[in-house]
């Protein structure tokens, strides 16, 4: 035994004591015991990333520019060298359409589950924090919410309201804020229970304090990997309610209708199999970006080992 | 099978049963391996217990389980060699590994009630392991399973074993565990911190009962635990370990009476230290006849009348659902009592915590037991130190910086700590720094619920002293909730005895503590393990237990 172990200091304590690290660190580290379905995932969403934010400038043509072809409803692949995807029924470039299609379902689904973990998050913190008759209000309110199944429900409130894309965003954010709400209490209450959380109410923080920076941090694995679920059920309701027109509307492009405009010509496949493309590369668009997006999730959520769905 | 002639194939007492040598073990954390047992020898015979102590991450887990050829995951063993009666367990296969584990070898955990499937009736876990490993037949292993219950003194021996888990005490559970161990007729037991969790009364119980299994059947034990104490009581040899490696062994007797290295001493220093007491009038703190429920239950404190002296400490002992806890929880405003009143400077407090100003939150500090959980672990130390500061005293930038500084040096700690994470930090600092968090606020009273007991000895000794010296500086007050005996007689003026939510004393450290004792204070101080090994012995006598 050395002489300086027998010598006791509170700074020269060892124990298993965690290696400093930055976050980015941490990150890497993480990053390099990926899985392969993880790194899939990263990269396809940054990809989508990619094109929706630079849609402008990577689409060959405008939006809604019709070109005179209109007459022939669907130009072979490699048919017409300066439309690559061909033209659609009325002579709008595909791939262009593809292209702005991404910055308008991605980015509507993006706001609307933002505004959703607004919502349901703040109210389930306040309803985990004060477990009053404002928890059991807010509780049961949700419950009644939850009970109508919640496309019919969406359906209903657009044909009041409109399908403006406002309301769309609203409307949707508001019934899946729903579930936002249910994980959010149910995670927070966990951490309310804490000795710190009651520290800061014996210091006599405020809720916010105790909701944002108490709270919050504690409770974020589990709401980050939510939200990637939660954007893939959004942007697949937003592309559904497209598909049966309540959704996003024309001339504004987006993946959903442009499902819906294709689909007729499916019949035709057995003459020709690029008639199958205006339906299917827009279909493809959406389920490549949620099975990413899942993948991701799931690998947070193992390695974070939390919560899963509901 | 060979097993079931076991016992006459076992051996006489003092033949070597388990021999390790030079066992070096690794263990897998934050992207490492660490040295988690860098050579250590251990030797066994048979009936013997072997007492096991050390602080937290010294090892010894990791030994005692490694003595049954068991690496648990993250750990893997590097070398040496571990020898059980003739087969060597660093060879043997997993299959021939198991077949060992339950019925010549078994373990009792630390936490008897997550050790237990709550689904499944008591003896029919008992017995489990005995029938699976074709030790005797179903009907055999019942009947000795009740003998087991019995010779444990467990109350209704024939039908306590068709109740489920949650339906007995902590330390019932314990001793079913025990007995669960025992069933198979082990030719070693592993305890692992086998009373830890256990109220110093329900402790003895279980110490007693323990013991005398383990000599009735003639089996071989090695006993874990981190108080010295206890481990004098159950041990025939102790060994002291300490980073990974062996400190020093010896025969208990000789342990206790001569150790000689300083750490060994360094283990008893806590029970060395004692504060002179100081008798005040001056009462900073007075609780009313305060009487608390949680909800609308039954009553956990009735009529609890405590008078807290300013600049001193006072002790609130007794063992756990006495009260002691929901006391702290009333005088802080988080439990707003039925009746009675809470004074502090001769001014009533309000009770709820919602309606007191933040002048008087500021003056009553709250320190908890569990460092871990008592910090954000999102915040570093200066943001969880910061915070008081900001909060009661408007203090921003530099001047915040510098006081931060002052606070750490005050605990011991240098200015470089301000930036780690909870989780950067040992138990011991973890605690200074929610000392630290109490500190910034300036308070006059600071409530203490249990803060060393999660603590290793020597860091205990440190914790204390630091509190004694910044009471000593800057006249605070402490109260101080513990179950543990020699922590207040360290630290302490005045004690409060509570009994099932009611006190039945409060005096002077010197009135309390010496006779005449009243009956539950004298029950409560004898409760608690002395260093002489046949402290034990004696409380068998005076309580009549055989």
């Amino acid at each position: 035994m050395s002489e300086q172990e027998n010598t006791y200091s509170a700074a020269g304590e060892v124990s298993q004591v965690l290696v400093k690290r930055s976050r980015w660190e941490r990150a890497k580290i993480e990053l390099r015991k990926a899985p392969l379905s993880a790194w899939f995932g990263i990269i396809v969403i940054a990809v989508y990333a990619f094109v929706a934010i630079f849609a402008q400038f990577l689409s060959p043509y405008g939006e809604a520019q019709v070109f005179s072809k209109a007459d022939l409803p669907w130009s072979s692949l490699g048919g017409e060298p300066e439309h690559f995807f061909g033209t659609d029924q009325i002579g709008r470039d595909v791939l262009s359409r593809l292209i702005y299609g991404a910055q308008n379902t991605i980015g509507i689904a993006l706001v609307t589950t933002l505004l959703s973990f607004f919502i349901g998050g703040s109210l389930g913190l306040v309803a985990a924090i004060n477990r009053s008759w404002l928890d059991q209000f807010l509780s049961r309110g949700v419950d009644v919410l939850m009970s109508i199944p919640s496309l019919i429900f969406a359906l209903m409130l657009l044909s009041i309201f409109g399908s403006s894309i406002p309301s769309l965003i609203m409307i949707i954010a508001i019934l899946d804020s729903t579930r936002v709400f249910r994980l959010t209490r149910s995670v927070a209450a966990n951490v309310v229970v804490m000795d710190y959380v009651e520290a800061a109410r014996l210091r006599g923080e405020g809720l916010g304090w105790v909701m944002r920076r108490e709270i919050l941090p504690n409770i974020m694995p589990p709401l980050v990997a939510e939200f990637g679920l939660r954007f893939s059920f959004v942007f697949l309701t937003i592309a559904a309610l497209s598909f049966l027109g309540l959704g996003i509307q024309p001339p504004t492009a987006d993946w959903g209708s442009m499902v819906r405009d294709g689909s007729r010509f499916i019949q035709f496949v057995k003459f020709d199999w690029t008639l199958a493309l205006p339906s299917l590369l827009p279909a493809g668009a959406v389920a490549l970006l949620t099975v990413a997006v899942n993948f991701v999730v799931d690998w947070f959520l193992h390695k974070t080992s939390g919560l899963r769905d509901e | 099978m060979s097993k079931k002639n076991k016992p006459e194939a076992r051996g006489e007492k003092g033949d070597i049963l388990l021999e390790m040598k030079d066992v070096r073990i690794d263990g897998f954390s934050d992207e490492r391996w660490h040295k988690i047992i860098k050579g250590v020898d251990l030797t066994l015979k048979r009936g013997e217990v072997l007492g096991l102590i050390g602080e937290s991450g010294a090892g010894k887990s990791t030994l005692g389980k490694a003595s049954m050829g068991y690496a648990q995951p993250g750990c893997k063993i590097l070398s040496g060699s571990i020898m059980f009666d003739g087969i060597d367990l660093m060879t043997a296969t997993e299959a021939e590994k198991r077949a060992l584990w339950g019925s010549r070898i078994a373990y009792v955990a630390q936490s008897a009630a997550a050790s237990f499937n709550p689904a499944h009736r008591l003896i029919d876990q008992t017995v489990e392991a005995t029938v699976d490993h074709g030790v005797s037949d179903d009907t055999a292993a019942r009947k000795d399973a009740i003998e087991l219950y019995q010779s444990l003194t467990l109350p209704n021996p024939d039908t306590i074993g068709d109740r489920y888990p949650h339906q007995v005490s902590g330390g019932q559970l314990q001793r079913v565990m025990t007995a669960m161990a025992m069933s198979p007729r082990p030719d070693l037991i592993i305890f692992d911190e086998p009373t830890t969790a256990l109220d110093v009364t329900t402790q003895v119980d279980v110490l007693l009962s323990m013991r005398s299994i383990v000599e009735k059947f003639n089996t071989a034990a090695i006993y874990i635990t981190h108080d010295l104490a206890v481990v004098a009581q159950m041990a025939d040899r102790i060994k002291v370990l300490r980073y990974g490696e062996e400190v020093e062994e010896a025969v208990t007797q000789e342990m206790l009476s001569n150790p000689t290295q300083d750490y060994t001493k360094s283990l008893w220093s806590v029970r060395a230290l004692e504060k002179p007491e100081a008798p005040s009038d001056d009462i900073i703190l007075e609780v009313k006849g305060v009487d608390a429920a949680y909800g609308a239950g039954v009553k956990v404190l009735q009529d609890v009348s405590i008078k807290v002296p300013r600049g001193r400490t006072v002790s609130i002992v007794g063992e756990s659902g006495s009260g002691k806890s929901t006391t702290a929880r009333v005088i802080t405003g988080l439990l707003p009592p039925i009746s009675g009143s809470i004074e502090f400077n001769g001014t009533p407090l309000t009770a709820a915590l919602k309606e007191r100003s933040p002048d008087e939150l500021r003056r009553i500090q709250m320190i908890y037991q569990m460092a871990d959980t008592a910090m954000n672990p999102k915040q570093t130390v200066g943001e969880i130190i910061g915070r008081p500061l900001e909060f009661y005293h408007n203090m921003s930038g530099s001047e915040k910086v510098a006081r931060v500084n002052e606070l750490l040096e005050m605990i011991e700690l240098d200015a470089s700590f301000a930036d780690r994470l909870p989780s950067e930090l040992s138990g011991g600092q973890k605690q200074r720094i929610c000392i630290a968090r109490a500190l910034a606020a300036n308070p006059e009273l600071i409530i203490c619920d249990e803060v060393t007991s999660a603590l290793d000895q020597i860091v205990q000794e440190g914790i204390l002293k630091l509190l004694l010296r910044l009471q000593k500086e800057l006249n605070i007050t402490y109260i101080f909730i513990t179950h543990d005996i020699a922590v207040v007689k360290a630290i302490s003026d005045e004690i409060v005895v509570m009994f099932q939510g009611g006190v039945v004393e409060q005096g002077l450290k010197s009135n309390v503590l010496e006779p005449p004792f009243k009956d539950y204070t004298q029950l409560l101080l004898e409760s608690v393990p002395e260093m002489d090994p046949s402290w034990l012995d004696s409380i068998a006598a005076n309580r009549g237990v055989d």
